[in-house]
């Protein structure tokens, strides 16, 4: 009997649509590497695609596609695991369906118009039609509305299979987490001339990033320790309950971080600076975590890509979002620092390591499935591909990051330090030979990076094709076997 | 079976999780409460639309140990002197073209953004613009042709056209003017300012 085929029709409901946000999540993840490489390149160039294709317009579409593709993943990694979770079938397969292709449509209109048209005269229309002009949401006003509908339906299907099925731990976090993440995004939604207030809710916003999203991976990795490694229930979820209390409780108020120089009182230099120093705690508590979980089974796991992607993802999430955060967090150093390129090495591996990693896990799980659920471990054949996309892409990112740290010590320094904040001690800092082959470094990583990504999609449509052998039989762990209660 | 100790149980956690996530709201919308309040235009940190009809001064506070803007005497933006209703019409059409030609995917406002242009909190305040009486104009033509009026110190650097027209040009030469009225904390650090008539 051969296994080794990708069978889509033979998928339960939430496992289609999940392969569907997927799918897209890596067409998009290629569109932020390409408009990234682009805006990199035009640091280096300036004159490329000058009046055409401008920086504003490259470095939104790459830092907007970041963001819809991780999500992408999300709800595709929750309709993933979710069946298996509640133990049945999805509820409400049409309406989510229905709101994929309205949001798949809607990002399609939303890209070609921030290509086509770009920018618009100064008014509420240029707003609502074209976008927004406010950094990470720029969607225009309609697409907001759009987005919050389809998260809503995406709750709904959620919620409704977990009351249909079984309620677990995971499902309570999810679920709670969902609301959250449906709400914040209303922030965003509005428009003042007042910029302290525009940035005072805008930064909610960032509770989508810090609290939301981190918690929402938790639920995943929860999830994809006891598939991979069947890590018992309990274990899982006391520390996910742990993970979401030093979560929330450093992370609400360490949004205040974003709060030192907005116009915002002078308390919150305090408050913003000790509770987002406590921020990097439960990403400790995560790599502990996952790394004992993976060492207590002996690394024994039937997916040996996805297991590897989850401790890079542990890892990542600990130095980008956690140590790389931590060094610019405290208000000494950042008023040096903040809205230099420390931000950008920051988000680099920050997005990387803590978001992305993951979703490439979830990938590599469910394309486990569609090959048949045959054995992703030593046996498998071409295996140099997955490993050598692993290695280019974190090389890639850690290269970018370092080379954008270089640049930034140098920004910080020249521009703030010495220049004083001027105009023209910010081109002065541009121009230093440091930053400059910061720059160069961070585009020969960004390359390396693409290259990882093309490896990566590569793999992840042929690896396990040639397999043959059954999974059952391999070893005591079959992956397709659903978590179940301990 | 050995009993998990209290504190590493399940339950425990989960109850931590909850009161921990609901005390630490309840602080945060205390605080957002106050601070709101606070940068309210027209609150002490953040001036009346109105402040565009003047003088705007940033001087070391020894005090706090940073600098701070000093609202001085009449400086009508344009030479027109206009009400609060006025001011924040022509400084709201600033803020929506900024948002509009999608300013801040290359420069920074209060430090967010993107790092592709220079930092526009305390742009009414740059040394860049030469002197006080050539300022406004300066801006205006700038942002209207900043291909034939801009400057790339020396990177190649230079801001598109986004075809701004001369009222969006003035709106946001308003806005620039009541954002550096703003006070930051200090931000940007050590920021030296354009020689500014009777400054001390």
């Amino acid at each position: 009997m051969k296994y080794s085929k990708t069978d889509y029709s033979t998928l339960s409901p939430g496992k289609k649509l999940a392969v569907k946000y997927f799918v897209v999540a890596i067409i998009l993840f290629g569109a932020q590497l390409l408009f990234g490489a682009i805006a990199g390149a035009q640091y280096l160039h300036p004159g490329l695609f000058y009046n055409t294709l401008d920086f504003n317009v490259v470095r939104m579409v790459h830092i907007n596609a970041m963001v819809v593709w991780m999500l992408y993943g999300f709800i595709g990694s929750v309709y993933w695991l979710i069946e298996d979770e509640a133990q049945t079938e999805l509820v409400g397969y049409t309406l989510g369906n229905l709101a994929f292709w309205i949001l798949t449509l809607a990002v399609t209109v939303v890209v070609a118009v921030y290509l086509l048209v770009q920018i618009g005269p100064g008014n509420q229309l240029s707003l609502w039609l074209i976008n927004e002009g406010r950094e990470y949401i720029e969607a225009p006003r309609w697409a907001d509305i759009g987005i919050v509908i389809c998260m809503l339906i995406f709750f709904y299907n959620v919620s409704a299979t977990f009351m249909k099925g079984r309620w677990t731990g995971i499902a309570g976090v999810l679920v709670l987490d969902l609301v959250a993440l449906a709400g914040l995004y209303l922030a965003g939604m509005f428009y003042t001339p007042n910029i302290s207030i525009d940035q005072y809710w805008w930064w909610v916003i960032h509770l989508w990033i810090e609290a939301t999203w981190e918690v929402l991976v938790g639920c995943i990795m929860a999830w994809a320790l006891m598939h991979l490694l069947g890590t018992p229930r309990r274990i899982v979820q006391t520390w996910l309950y742990i993970e979401v209390a030093l979560m929330f409780g450093p992370g609400i108020l360490g949004l205040g971080h974003h709060y030192f120089w907005i116009g915002t009182p002078e308390y919150w230099l305090t408050i913003g600076g000790f509770f987002s120093a406590l921020e990097p705690i439960p990403l400790v508590a995560m790599v502990v975590h996952a790394v004992y979980d993976a060492g207590k089974h002996d690394f024994k796991n039937r997916n040996h890509p996805a297991m590897a992607w989850l401790i890079a993802h542990a890892f990542g999430n600990f130095f980008g979002a956690g140590v790389w955060g931590f060094m610019h967090t405290l208000p000494q150093i950042n008023l040096y620092t903040h809205g230099t390129q420390w931000s950008a090495s920051h988000g680099h591996l920050a997005f990387f390591g803590a978001y992305a990693s993951i979703n490439i896990a979830m990938w590599y799980i469910a394309v486990q499935k569609l090959r048949g659920d045959v054995p992703f471990d030593s046996r498998l054949p071409h295996a140099w591909r997955w490993k050598w996309a692993l290695a280019l892409l974190n090389i890639g990112v850690l290269g970018m990051t370092l080379a954008l740290l270089v640049s930034g010590y140098e920004q910080s320094f020249i521009e703030r330090a010495i220049e004083g904040s001027t105009w023209a001690g910010y081109f002065k800092a541009q121009t230093a030979k440091w930053f400059v082959q910061g720059m160069w470094w961070r585009q020969f990583f960004g390359y390396a990076t693409i290259a990882g990504y093309l490896l990566l999609v590569w793999d992840l449509a042929t690896i396990g094709k040639t397999v043959s052998q059954p999974a059952s039989g391999a070893d005591k762990l079959p992956a397709h076997q659903p978590a179940v209660s301990r | 079976m050995n009993k998990s100790p209290w504190w590493a149980s399940e339950s425990f956690w989960r109850k931590t999780a909850v009161w921990v996530t609901a005390g630490m709201l309840v602080v945060l919308i205390f605080l957002t409460f106050d601070t709101v309040k606070k940068i309210t235009a027209g609150s002490q940190r953040v001036p009346p639309y109105s402040v565009i009809n003047k003088r705007i001064y940033y001087r070391l506070n020894p005090k706090r140990g940073f600098m701070e803007p000093i609202i001085g005497d009449d400086a009508p933006l344009f030479g027109t002197r206009l009400d609060e209703v006025e001011a924040e019409k022509l400084v709201s059409s600033g803020k929506m073209t900024i948002q509009a030609k999608n300013c801040m995917n290359c420069h920074t406002l209060l430090g967010n953004g993107a790092y592709y242009a220079p930092d526009l909190t305390k742009a009414w305040l740059d040394q860049g613009w030469g002197s006080e009486l050539v300022r406004e104009q300066m801006m205006v033509r700038f942002l209207m042709d900043p291909k034939t009026n801009g400057r790339g110190y020396g990177t190649m650097r230079r801001m598109p056209n986004l075809n701004i027209t001369e009222k969006e040009a003035r709106g946001i030469v308003a806005f620039l003017k009541w954002m550096a009225s703003i006070d930051t904390n200090g931000f940007p650090h050590n920021f030296k300012t354009i020689p500014q008539e009777g400054d001390q």
